[in-house]
């Protein structure tokens, strides 16, 4: 049984709303500093027993119809289209991208299958000038922010079009004019940063979005942008993408309790728990948050609920602890991208002539543009010199120099043709 | 922290084929069979796990996956899942749980997926692990090994490729070894396991895959390699190369070109960082009257610095026929690119140059 709201109860909040009082005036009740007071005579344990699990918002049914026609966000034809279309953009070019690293022509890679929905509805419902702090598995959000497919392949392959100079691993993506935060290898980094960020912007009428795994949750990191968050009142969007896995860890070895959404309220977060695999619960879910989030100057967590189809990455074969039946049930079952193509195809929105259409258009693009991509030189040499500290030092700057005499005495010695 | 874990579990041997030959070259050796440093680590686990029920080994994924790099393959079938633990992805957490349970008288392995992620969990290994025997006067020792590649691998950029040699070696209170060969990383991970203060165990995954000789008294499950003991790996009588880990192996092509030029360079596995065995060290050099110290990690306060200083503090500089120098990974975050990688790390020919340019040769 949850906690019943007495009259106590409420007369104290709204006490606690104005300002704490360290000293009552009544005889019947203490104010103690940490925490409100309900007395009780009765000794029991409070646990994930003592109230319901939170509930999982949802719009749309796994057959693609709304169930509940309040809930419907409304969107454009033009949107919903979009929100289809860069879906199956990213499959196709998660594929080949995937493929090209087991040919062994770029080093690294992580898919998006499974999460179509969480990155696309969640991306939809923000605007441009938000500010974007991805974990890594969050190439949707990109994509809808605008970053071309150019631009993904360019970053994988560190050519001289990379913003990132080809200092980083695959998928480690960034983009400054998309206010998305180029991505940091050690997990869960982005959070406390976001919180951080969140703090900068206050007031500035922008949110800040934090993606992060189930799996991340679990370092203090999260512990502490939770509850920086929520004491600083910053207003960030922390979206867990809770996908079941966290590399072979399942989510029952990760962590006891009612998920990731149960740990808002502990935090004083005002919490919201999504079917992940819904692009319009996701889209109402972020969207609320938002507004919450820049009316209040409050944090929001959402958790959104899905499952990760992908391997965690090409180092990783899953096949090693989860069955392929699980996998391929929620591939064809229970796939977001389906979801969002059986309601495009009952409002007669899409059918399998755009679809074949669209698929080949995909194709086309990704791959001529992952053949250009493989083609382009590198950065230029004297890169390797630059950003260590904002103003290259001395013996960096000669160094440099020596460099650049030694390759123009040698250049027929040097492959200088493949440097811009 | 931990990042985005990428183990990558490709099988390095063809690479390293020339370690067999170099090593059956020893008359010890010559009976010896082949073992990868993968397959010694798990060795000296499991056979410490079966000596002694306190040891127990905790980490990311180390129980059903066997481990992200293999090491701990086949003990969770073993041992179960009371002495082979999978933990959430909690380094402060799992590092502090480990320090606890040694304070209260058990011996965790506790596996860092790599020691990048240690970062995480630093404080426990340091304020925690490494001073409370002497925080404690003596009354709460805590014998645990903190183990896990170490250093640059492969392709895996800045933030996932760097030596905590220096970092931990900086500490009282530690342990710290860098093991190079198979026989090493048995006998020293034995040793560290049935130690009784905290040692830092500082693998590296380019070696997991690769094979070295085994003796037949490296195969006995009393097998102990002591703690604070250098190696010599080739004797020579011009030169001494003083190295930890893969840059080891750096040095032992570098000796082999150089020995082919009619320079006899004696190679020193330095096996433990801290104790640093100066006794092997001195003795070297005061024989060959030349010193060059070769490292993966930073120039700047490492290794090599604390080699030279060492020298320098003693009566063994004046031995030196020349200034010993230091031959280091490159003062700059680790590139990503495949070929400013391999140039940010010592090469044997950067050593085979230094040596002739000290010798004059």
């Amino acid at each position: 049984m949850f906690l019943r709201q007495s009259s106590l109860v409420l007369r104290k909040y709204l006490k606690n709303t104005h300002k704490l009082k360290l000293f009552s005036t009544s005889t019947s009740t203490i104010d103690y500093p940490g925490a409100q007071v309900i007395w009780s005579g009765n000794l029991s344990f409070t646990n994930s027993h003592s109230y319901p699990p939170i509930s999982t918002y949802r719009v749309l049914n796994s057959k693609g119809q709304i169930t509940n026609n309040s809930e419907d966000p409304k969107l454009s034809n033009d949107v919903l289209e979009k929100m289809y279309k860069d879906m199956v953009l990213l499959n196709v070019m998660d594929k080949i991208l995937y493929e090209s690293q087991r040919q062994g022509r770029i080093s690294f890679y992580m898919t998006n299958f499974g999460e179509e929905a969480a990155q696309i509805g969640s991306a939809a419902a923000l605007s441009i000038e938000d500010l974007v702090y991805g974990q890594y598995r969050e190439a949707g959000v990109l994509l809808w922010r605008g970053f071309t497919i150019a631009d993904f392949v360019n970053q994988c392959y560190g050519n001289v079009e990379d913003k990132g100079k080809g200092r980083q691993m695959p998928v480690h993506y960034g983009s400054k004019k998309l206010n998305f935060v180029t991505i940091s290898s050690p997990l869960t980094t982005q959070m406390p940063q976001a919180a951080g960020a969140a703090y900068a912007l206050k007031g500035k009428n922008k949110v800040v979005i934090c993606y992060f795994g189930e799996g991340a949750a679990s370092e203090g990191d999260a512990h502490a942008a939770f509850n920086f968050a929520t004491t600083l009142d910053c207003p960030v969007i922390f979206f867990c993408r809770n996908n079941g896995y966290a590399i072979s860890t399942p989510a029952d070895e990760q962590y006891r309790g009612d998920g990731i959404a149960a740990r808002g309220p502990g935090y004083g977060l005002n919490t919201l728990r999504v079917d992940g695999n819904d692009v319009f619960a996701v889209y109402n879910a972020t969207l609320k948050a938002k507004e919450f989030a820049l009316a209040r100057n409050k944090p929001v967590l959402i958790e959104a609920l899905t499952y990760r189809v992908s391997h965690h990455s090409t180092s990783d074969d899953s096949s090693a602890y989860r069955p392929a039946d699980e996998v391929t049930h929620w591939a064809t079952h229970l796939n977001p991208v389906n979801r969002l193509r059986l309601y495009l195809e009952h409002n007669s929105l899409w059918n399998e002539d755009k679809q074949k259409e669209w698929m080949k258009e995909c194709r086309k693009n990704v791959l001529t543009v992952f053949e250009e991509g493989e083609k382009k030189v590198k950065p230029h040499w004297n890169e390797m010199f630059t950003d260590v500290y904002k103003d290259i030092p001395d013996h960096l700057k000669k160094q440099m120099e020596e460099m650049a005499q030694h390759v123009e005495q040698y250049k027929d010695k040097y492959p200088v043709k493949n440097f811009s | 922290m931990a990042n985005l874990r990428i183990p990558i579990n490709s099988n390095f041997t063809s690479r390293f084929v020339s370690f067999l030959n170099r090593s059956f070259s020893t008359n010890k050796a010559l009976n010896a069979q082949p073992m990868t440093v993968r397959d010694a680590l798990n060795s000296a686990i499991d056979e410490e796990m079966e000596k002694d029920e306190r040891v127990f080994i905790l980490g990311e994924e180390v129980a059903q996956y066997d481990g992200a790099y293999k090491v701990s393959r086949g003990l969770w079938k073993k041992y179960g899942d009371k002495r082979v633990i999978d933990t959430p992805i909690t380094e402060m957490g799992f590092a502090g749980i480990a320090v606890g349970a040694a304070m209260a008288g058990l011996k965790p392995v506790c596996e860092f997926m790599t020691f990048n992620f240690s970062m995480q969990a630093i404080d426990h290994v340091i304020n925690s692990a490494a001073k409370t025997f002497y925080m404690s006067a003596g009354r709460v020792n805590v014998p645990i090994v903190f183990r896990g590649p170490n250093g640059a691998a492969s392709g895996v950029g800045a933030q996932h490729s760097q030596c905590y040699g220096a970092w931990y070696a900086h500490c009282p209170g530690l342990k710290v070894i860098s093991p190079y060969t198979s026989e090493d990383c048995k006998g020293l991970l034995k040793a560290a396991i049935r130690d009784p203060d905290p040692v830092v165990f500082l693998e590296n995954e380019l070696l997991y895959g690769v094979q070295f000789p085994m003796s037949d008294e490296a195969l006995s499950k009393d097998f102990i390699i002591p703690i604070g003991k250098a190696k010599i790996e080739k004797p020579g009588k011009h030169i001494t190369l003083v190295a930890h880990s893969r840059a080891v192996d750096t040095c032992l092509i570098a000796a082999k070109e150089l020995a082919g030029q009619g320079i006899e360079a004696e190679v020193i596995n330095l096996r433990s960082l801290r104790p640093l065995d100066m006794d092997a060290i001195n003795a070297s050099v005061m024989k060959t009257n030349h010193l060059i110290s070769v490292e993966q990690g930073w120039p700047t306060c490492g290794i090599g610095s604390e080699v030279l200083a060492r020298i320098m503090e003693s009566e063994v500089f004046f031995h030196l026929d020349q200034p010993a120098i230091r031959i280091t990974g490159v003062d700059t975050p680790m590139p990503y690119a495949k070929t400013l990688e391999e140039a940010a790390l010592p090469r044997a020919s950067d050593v085979v140059t230094a040596v002739k340019k000290i010798l004059k040769a």
